[in-house]
């Protein structure tokens, strides 16, 4: 087990170099820097200083140069400053992402407290019309784009039955139902399809006709061994259908302007704010692959199987 | 096998047959409706009538007017050519592009290889929607942008899946005897490995049509893909957020529209995907 976690964390070194040469490989593509934002295209400044200041600031050195200084920066949280507000791009970012944060841990919540109960449900009552029943909505679900049901949800919630607040003032609990169940709908329609095909695929397994045919009641056989093996790989796919949902705050932050790093980057974008774009990108990238990896080891940590190298069949 | 275990496959085989037929002339149908939707338009999409500002849907305009008196069903009609030729667009490149590389790394091996595939987990390490997010608002707004952020996102997914199909191809033995009795590369990779391995390439674009459609009409909701006078439903319904309160048909009706054409893409990928893979039936 040590060691396949040191092998993870050493497999993780080549992607964070990738992740990061990536982002700012984007920025320099853009044919944008701090200077040619701060003094305008052409003209307004005299070509020596702009040429001082650059290198002052390092940006008349190689490109590989570059990147390693500013990788450099990067571990000592120093990602520049923001070209609209002069703050420090690192804080600015890093006071936005609880509401991000707890915005995801929501939708998580619901998604689950959704789509496991209907997952199983379904499953077990394959072919039947309750299935069929699920398997409709959750394809309705699947077609609906996220912004589309935000708003949705604003013209019935908000603007019709006046239940709640159009826009989030703040990150109080009545301003976090919309966007919460906007990203919970898409995420548990996805979800409780992979939960009803891991379960169904569970109950097909030859130890619960065993179980049936010594006379084992069908509830126990669920509660007691199907979903207790199902469980993980129930929860390995939660943790990797995080990714999507990191993509699709920022949309739904926007729209419902709730204060995250969504609406950040989304803001920074439409200002050009590049320092601020590239942090986002960053930052979200590094957040996903350390789920991904935390999920991988868990994963291997809990089931018995892995761990003591037996395989599944 | 039982006898009833039988009847039913063939029952599913023929309801198979038949939703295969009814979703892809659901699909053809969207497609010619969208080339020709210049004619089907039952008002000028561009006429304004000021006289009949966000009228609520009736018998003359189905769908209302907005807030120039334009008919909002025109409108929806004339924005499917930019939203769904945008999107059979993007998933073609995606396509062709991952399918390439991947075909190449699978049959060349080798360092670069090693290299191609590294590059695709770069990207792969990227959350969906972030960095095309970031491609686009660095490149700039317009549709032809969005596309390209999108694209450079998602051939990855179609890389692995030709390099891996082009690995178990080159097992084979007759790709062997093929090898042997002379074939050029080229011959044998057009020939003999292309059409063995484009199935479930295939089958991949179509279940990717749906959600491309989303991602991309998300981008342009943002400000990161068509821009006005360009009528595409995403960036329609970001320009009418403001008449929610007022006309909220005029907001929702594009919405409609691309729920309802993101369902049949789905639900013709889906029944590809039975069709072609039997094992998936049912899931």
């Amino acid at each position: 087990m040590r060691r396949y976690v040191a092998k993870r964390l050493i497999q993780l070194i080549p992607v964070l170099l990738g992740i990061t040469f990536l982002s700012f490989a984007m920025m320099r593509i853009a044919g944008s820097d701090a200077i040619t934002e701060l003094y305008g295209d052409k003209g307004a400044v005299a070509q020596e200083i702009i040429d001082a200041r650059r290198a002052e600031l390092g940006l008349d050195q190689p490109f590989l140069k570059q990147y390693v200084s500013w990788l450099g920066g990067l571990l000592r949280g120093d990602m520049g400053t923001s070209y609209v507000s002069g703050k420090d791009v690192f804080q600015t970012f890093i006071s936005k992402l609880p509401a991000t944060l707890l915005l995801t841990a929501l939708s998580i919540l619901v998604t689950v407290v959704i789509s496991i109960p209907l997952g199983v449900l379904a499953a077990v009552n394959h072919d039947r019309l309750i299935d069929y029943a699920l398997r409709v909505l959750s394809f309705i679900g699947n077609s609906l784009p996220n912004f589309f049901v935000a708003l949705l949800l604003m013209q019935l919630l908000a603007i019709r039955w006046k239940l709640l607040p159009v826009l989030s003032n703040g990150t109080g609990i009545r301003s976090a139902v919309m966007p919460t169940l906007t990203l919970a709908i898409a995420m548990s329609a996805k979800y409780m399809r992979q939960v009803r095909a891991t379960v169904l695929e569970e109950l097909n397994r030859e130890y619960v006709a065993g179980a049936k045919a010594r006379g084992v009641r069908d509830r126990v056989i669920l509660w007691k061994s199907v979903l207790k093996s199902a469980m993980l790989t129930i929860i390995t796919l939660l943790a990797l259908s995080v990714g999507s949902l990191l993509g699709g705050t920022a949309i739904i932050e926007s729209i419902f302007m709730w204060d995250g790093v969504g609406k950040l980057a989304v803001d920074a974008i439409t200002l050009r704010d590049y320092p601020l774009i590239q942090a986002y990108v960053i930052w979200m990238a590094i957040i996903y692959v350390m789920v991904n990896l935390v999920t991988d080891l868990l994963y291997h940590a809990l089931d018995p199987r892995i761990r003591l190298g037996v395989s599944r069949e | 096998m039982s006898e009833p275990t039988v009847r039913i496959q063939k029952v599913r085989r023929n309801t198979l047959k038949i939703r295969l037929i009814v979703f892809g002339a659901l699909a053809a149908g969207l497609l010619i409706g969208s080339i020709f939707s210049d004619y089907l338009t039952p008002y000028d999409p561009y006429l304004q009538d000021l006289m009949n500002t966000k009228a609520a849907p009736s018998a003359e305009h189905l769908l209302g007017t907005d807030r120039y008196g334009r008919d909002m069903l025109s409108r929806v009609i004339v924005g499917s050519r930019a939203s769904i030729f945008s999107t059979l667009l993007l998933v073609a490149i995606i396509t062709v592009t991952g399918t390439v590389i991947g075909l190449f790394c699978g049959w060349h091996g080798k360092w670069i290889d090693t290299v191609l595939m590294r590059i695709s987990d770069m990207f792969l390490a990227f959350p969906g929607l972030v960095f095309a997010l970031a491609v686009a608002g660095v490149l700039g707004g317009g549709l032809h942008n969005a596309i390209i952020a999108l694209a450079a996102i998602s051939w990855p997914k179609y890389a692995r899946i030709a390099r891996s199909q082009t690995l178990a191809q080159k097992e084979t033995l007759w790709l062997k005897a093929a090898k042997l009795s002379g074939s050029s590369t080229g011959k044998i990779v057009l020939k003999h490995i292309l059409p063995n391995i484009i199935g479930p390439i295939l089958v991949t674009s179509m279940l990717d049509i749906g959600t491309m459609m989303m991602e991309l009409a998300g981008l342009s909701f943002l400000g990161l893909g068509a821009k006005p006078p360009t009528a595409e439903w995403g960036s329609m319904m970001s320009d009418t957020r403001s008449l929610l309160t007022t006309a909220p048909w005029v907001t929702l009706a594009p919405g409609l529209a691309i729920f309802v054409s993101v369902m049949i893409f789905n639900l013709l990928g889906d029944t590809v995907r039975d069709w072609a893979d039997p094992k998936m039936r049912g899931r």
